[in-house]
């Protein structure tokens, strides 16, 4: 129905449809298209870092870290994304001289990311039961073999198929990164749709474009989410 | 096996005196722990397995006295089995990596010792063709049957078991109570807490009776349901038979 809305206003705006561009531009999209994969996934890695050390000082025993930790989790997820990213670069960025677009690109999206895989890991260690715990002291495991042979393996359980998910919208969220000219997919398109006008045409790549890499990704995390299914 | 507390007591911190200071000499070999909910069984069972440590006293086992900390509380864990209510099987796990992953853990058989354990187990348990399940995939009764075949699978000296049948529907427990009789029948000595008065009367030889933390009452489960001495066991027992048929 979307599609058909769009096609409707389409014809009735009366714009020829001409995508022969993309030849031209095919090496500069291909360089965006992977400067968006290379970041979302160097932010996926250092955002489950910030994840995992968050979610541990969210239940340390020690006060001031667990606040430290619930400050940052408020904070980030309570504020727009595209107003810390000129925040970081603009002041922060610039008061520690952090010239590389693609590193401050990456430290931005982990630090922004990394509140929401906060919670996710936070869920699901919450979601372990004392009775399973019990158990594993019942069995006769240590401490070690606890976490080892029950915690771990329902946290992965608990938490892949919401990671996969959040990866979806890291690689999405990559996309306002083009406001500090990062030139990644959609900064690559904001580029070439200035000189060539084809705003329709560029967008609607750009949509397909992220679709091939969100579209897997969402897939797969059903797929875990039913493979780690073991009923609760 | 012999048990013995010596002025055996627990509080919480914010839940005080849950166990009042007990002493308490037997030789156990089919003991049914009954009383009122919110009594005490569940703790007292629990610091029997070594899972939570006594805020005072003594307990002995078998003339081992039980120490609450460190690597001895981990081998006191090994030589016991442990059955609770529901739920305690690992829900990742199929029913019988649930078996075998302990054996090989913690009791250090070989991967082929430990299937073979698991197998003679479950095919006893009638449970072979559920092995590869999880837990939520059988029903309440095969869980607990999967729960005794673990916990009886490395030889305990004693075997606890805290409400096995309590969420169970009726003819799941009349089940799950023909195997822990089979049990008995072998000579392996368990203490179960349980609702079950017909279990607890012909099934065990002996009775002890707990309520809000007090150790009111211990003997031969015969005298116990015939003659109880306390007025609380008394009209614990009435309330129990008042819908009987
Ligand atoms: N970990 C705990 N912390 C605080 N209070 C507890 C804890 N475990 C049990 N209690 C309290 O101790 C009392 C006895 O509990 P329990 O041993 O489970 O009784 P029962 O098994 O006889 O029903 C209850 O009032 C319960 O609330
Ligand atoms: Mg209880």
């Amino acid at each position: 129905m979307l599609i058909g809305f769009v096609w409707l206003s389409l014809t009735k705006a009366g714009v020829p449809l001409d995508f022969s561009f993309l030849k031209d531009f095919s090496k500069r999209l291909g360089d965006g298209f992977w400067l968006t994969v290379a970041l979302s996934l160097a932010s996926l890695a250092c955002s489950l870092l910030i994840g995992v050390a968050c979610a541990a000082g969210q239940s340390a025993k020690i006060l001031p870290l667990r606040y430290l930790c619930n400050i940052y989790v408020g904070l980030i997820r309570g504020t727009p994304l595209i107003m810390q990213i000129y925040l970081f670069f603009y002041i922060v960025g610039t008061a520690w001289g952090i010239e590389n677009r693609f590193a401050a690109g990456v430290i931005i999206l982990s630090v922004f990311e990394g509140a929401y895989i906060t919670e996710i890991i936070r869920g699901s260690l919450l979601s372990i039961e004392a009775a399973q715990i019990e158990a594993a002291k019942a069995v006769g495991f240590t401490g070690r073999q606890t976490v080892r042979y029950v915690v771990l393996p329902q946290m992965v359980a608990r938490t892949l198929p919401a990671l996969t998910g959040q990866f979806a919208s890291i690689i999405k969220d990559s996309s306002l990164l083009s406001i500090i000219a990062v030139t990644e997919l959609t900064q690559t398109i904001r580029e070439i749709s200035a000189t060539n006008f084809r705003l329709f045409e560029c967008y609607f790549t750009l949509g397909v474009l992220y679709l091939c890499l969100t579209l897997p990704i969402s897939f797969v995390s059903k797929w875990l989410e039913r493979r780690y299914d073991y009923g609760n | 096996m012999e048990i013995e507390f010596r002025s055996l007591s627990k509080q919480f911190e914010d839940h005080k005196d849950v166990l009042l200071p007990m002493d308490f000499a037997g030789d156990v070999h089919a003991l049914a722990v009954i009383g009122p909910s919110g009594g005490g069984k569940s703790t007292l069972l629990r610091i029997l397995g070594g899972l939570i440590a006594p805020t005072a006293g003594q307990v002995w086992i078998g003339g081992e006295k039980v120490c609450y900390e460190g690597a001895a509380v981990e081998a006191h864990r090994k030589k016991i089995g442990y059955v609770f209510q529901l739920g305690g099987l690992f829900k990742h796990m199929s029913a019988i990596d649930n078996i075998v992953t302990p054996l090989i853990r913690v009791h250090g058989f070989s991967k082929e010792q430990a299937r073979a354990r698991a197998d003679e187990l479950l095919g006893r348990f009638g449970l072979l063709t559920e092995a590869n399940k999880k837990p939520a995939a059988l029903s309440g009764g095969q869980q607990q049957r999967v729960a005794i075949a673990r916990a009886i699978s490395a030889k305990p000296k004693l075997l606890l078991l805290d409400e096995p049948t309590s969420a169970l529907d009726p003819e799941y427990t009349t089940e799950v109570l023909g195997i822990i009789r089979e049990l008995k029948e072998e000579r392996l000595d368990f203490v179960i807490v349980t609702h079950e008065m017909g279990f607890a009367r012909h099934a065990c030889e002996k009775v002890l009776f707990l309520a809000e933390g007090q150790l009111l009452e211990y003997g031969d489960s015969d005298t116990i349901f015939q003659q109880p001495a306390t007025y609380k066991l008394r009209s614990f027992l009435g309330k129990l038979l008042e819908w009987n048929i």
